[in-house]
């Protein structure tokens, strides 16, 4: 080893030791913050390192130099700006972007490794193996996580797409990707081989995504985040980097556990949202909208602030159609009249509620709802038997009391006790089921009442009629 | 297989593993965080395109190496940012001054 490879790989085991503990400290929300600066603490390093390695080496030419720079820099400006401009409801799909952008970026090295070294004659299957992983993994993650993006941000059709035939297109594309793999740990190179494996990669990540309903992309991008860790870590062996190495397997298996979580918050299994994917599971989840609980009260804005007015605790439930509406500020604005006057208002935050497990909270922090406000599940439920009114914003199986008995969808999963309050206020667009499928009993309880509409609107009629009665 | 394939493998398992045992129960409520953070950390593949484009010479490389160079800089800068962006919003104190976060 000469003396610039000893102590750019000792720097190198630096930045890695700094993922590790950035990853550890990210854990707790005291100190996740200083976490995630370790780990850009490492990545800082990591830079600097390569700039350095390559200026002594020289090897680099001045066109490279400029395709190089203007890459990262408009890399880091249309990252910084959409990152620092994105408003918190659209933080998934920007999430699913840069990892999307992430995938590619291996996907590229691998394919410009084995161009650059293939001269006709086969590579051996030591480098064209981590280079067909490297590339087939980031294609997938490529155009999966930009159908991911689409789904959460509304340009693609968020309902689960499939076509007559697609099962047999999957198949035909696994083997075109299989028969990708030996072409290119043959005995020959070829540029059309690695094209091959690239664009079957980029269709089977379509074909992976296209059918998955849009409540289910959070484990979705959280599992294709894990692919891209792997995709990272192949194209560490690609060119022999092993801070590449290292980070992309500990993302790979950081965020695996990670999938496995969110699922199981979520009521699901991994499995099941994949093979729904391929056409053999769930398809009826809208199917089952048919046995409607009959006897539900609805009721008018300006009943509900009358109902707010005279309370004296009120428990906000939000959900994802608070999310989708976007209606935080609205919600925000409703609790500050009702806490101005004396009233005791809380957030009751299911751990999955809003698009993303934890994006409940993100949401509220951003419109200064305060923190002791946010009661997560275990805080809330005790408090729901001395609350007068609950107001249900989007939410809905995570409200459901059938989750409390056995043989159903949601059987199991920890639910709010909204049910348990003096009186229940739900604002939903319509009756349709949540993402489970199942009906939900709340609905038809003695002591609630529906107010069907779009979360925004609705509750910009409420503030209205709550400030009438308080004034 | 050679002793350059058998370190990169070993550190590759090893790897894999540590990341199963850093990651325990995550509170909900960080799991989007956390998901964001470690999509940074896979930006660490900035790297490998300072390394292609160090070995550029011919248009199709040049290119090659400008996406690489664009797509990691966007996953590595947004990535940092926007997770940064998200934790600073659990560090408010319950007083904290308004303003700050909200920049829309």
């Amino acid at each position: 080893m000469s003396a610039l490879q000893t102590i750019s790989s000792l720097i190198y085991l630096v930045s890695a030791v700094c993922y590790v503990l950035g990853v550890h400290l990210m854990r707790s929300p005291k100190t996740a913050r200083k976490g995630n600066g370790l780990s850009a603490v490492g990545m800082f390093l990591a830079v600097i390192t390569i700039i350095v390695t390559i200026i002594i080496e020289g090897k680099i030419d001045a066109i490279g130099w400029v395709v190089l720079l203007v890459g990262l820099a408009l890399g880091i400006l249309y990252g910084v700006v959409k990152a620092r401009k994105v408003p918190m409801t659209d933080v998934p799909q920007l999430v699913s972007l840069f990892n999307a952008v992430g995938g590619g970026a291996a996907a590229t090295i691998g394919i410009f490794d084995y161009l650059l070294k293939g001269d006709g004659a086969g590579l051996g299957v030591a480098f064209s193996l981590p280079v067909f992983l490297d590339v087939v993994i980031g294609g997938i993650t490529f155009s999966g996580s930009l159908i991911a993006t689409g789904k959460l941000s509304g340009h693609v059709s968020g309902k689960p797409i499939s076509f007559p035939g697609s099962r047999l297109l999957n198949i035909i594309v696994v083997i075109a990707i299989l028969a990708s793999a030996y072409l290119m740990m043959g005995l020959t190179t070829n540029v059309w081989y690695v094209t091959l494996a690239l664009a079957m990669s980029l269709i089977f990540g379509l074909l992976m995504t296209l059918p998955i309903g849009g409540a289910d992309m959070p484990v979705v991008v959280s599992l294709l985040n894990a692919f891209t860790g792997l995709a990272v870590a192949f194209a560490g062996f690609v060119i022999n980097n092993q801070v590449l190495i290292i980070a992309g397997a500990l993302v790979g298996a950081a965020g695996t556990i990670l999938t496995l979580q969110m699922a199981d918050a979520m009521n699901r299994s991994v499995a099941n949202i994949l093979a729904g994917g391929f056409g053999t599971g769930d398809s009826d989840s809208g199917a089952a909208a048919a046995d409607v609980p009959v006897d539900v009260k609805e009721t008018s804005a300006d009943d509900i602030g009358l109902q707010l007015a005279y309370a004296h605790s009120v428990m906000i439930v939000p959900g994802y159609g608070l999310a989708a509406a976007q209606a935080q500020h609205e919600v925000a604005e409703l609790a500050k009249v009702l806490t101005d006057q004396g009233i005791s208002v809380n957030y009751a935050i299911h751990p999955v509620a809003g698009r993303m497990p934890g994006h409940m909270n993100v949401l509220l922090a951003d419109v200064n709802v305060p923190y002791e406000q946010m009661k997560q599940l275990d805080d809330a439920n005790p408090m729901f038997e001395s609350t007068d009114v609950s107001l249900v914003i989007g939410a809905n199986d995570v409200t459901n009391p059938l989750a409390r008995e056995s043989g159903n969808a949601i059987s199991g999963m920890p639910i709010l006790d909204v049910d348990k309050s003096k009186s229940v206020v739900v604002i939903k667009r319509s009756m349709s089921t949540g993402y489970a499928g199942v009906q939900n009993p709340l609905f038809a309880m003695d002591n609630t009442q529906m107010f069907f509409s779009d979360a925004k609107k609705g509750l910009q009629e409420i503030v209205a009629a709550t400030k009438q009665y308080l004034e | 297989m050679s002793q350059e394939l058998f370190t990169n493998l070993a550190i590759f398992v090893l790897s894999l593993l540590v990341g199963f045992e850093v990651m325990s129960k995550i509170p909900a409520t960080l799991q989007t965080p956390m998901m964001s953070g470690a999509n940074a950390i896979h930006g660490v593949v900035v790297v490998g395109a300072f390394v292609i484009a160090a070995e550029a010479n011919s248009t199709l490389f040049y290119v090659l190496a400008f996406l690489g160079a664009f797509f990691a800089a966007v996953n590595v800068a947004g990535g940092y940012t926007v997770t940064d962006r998200m934790l600073g919003m659990f560090d408010r104190k319950p007083a904290a001054k308004k303003g700050e976060a909200d920049q829309k």
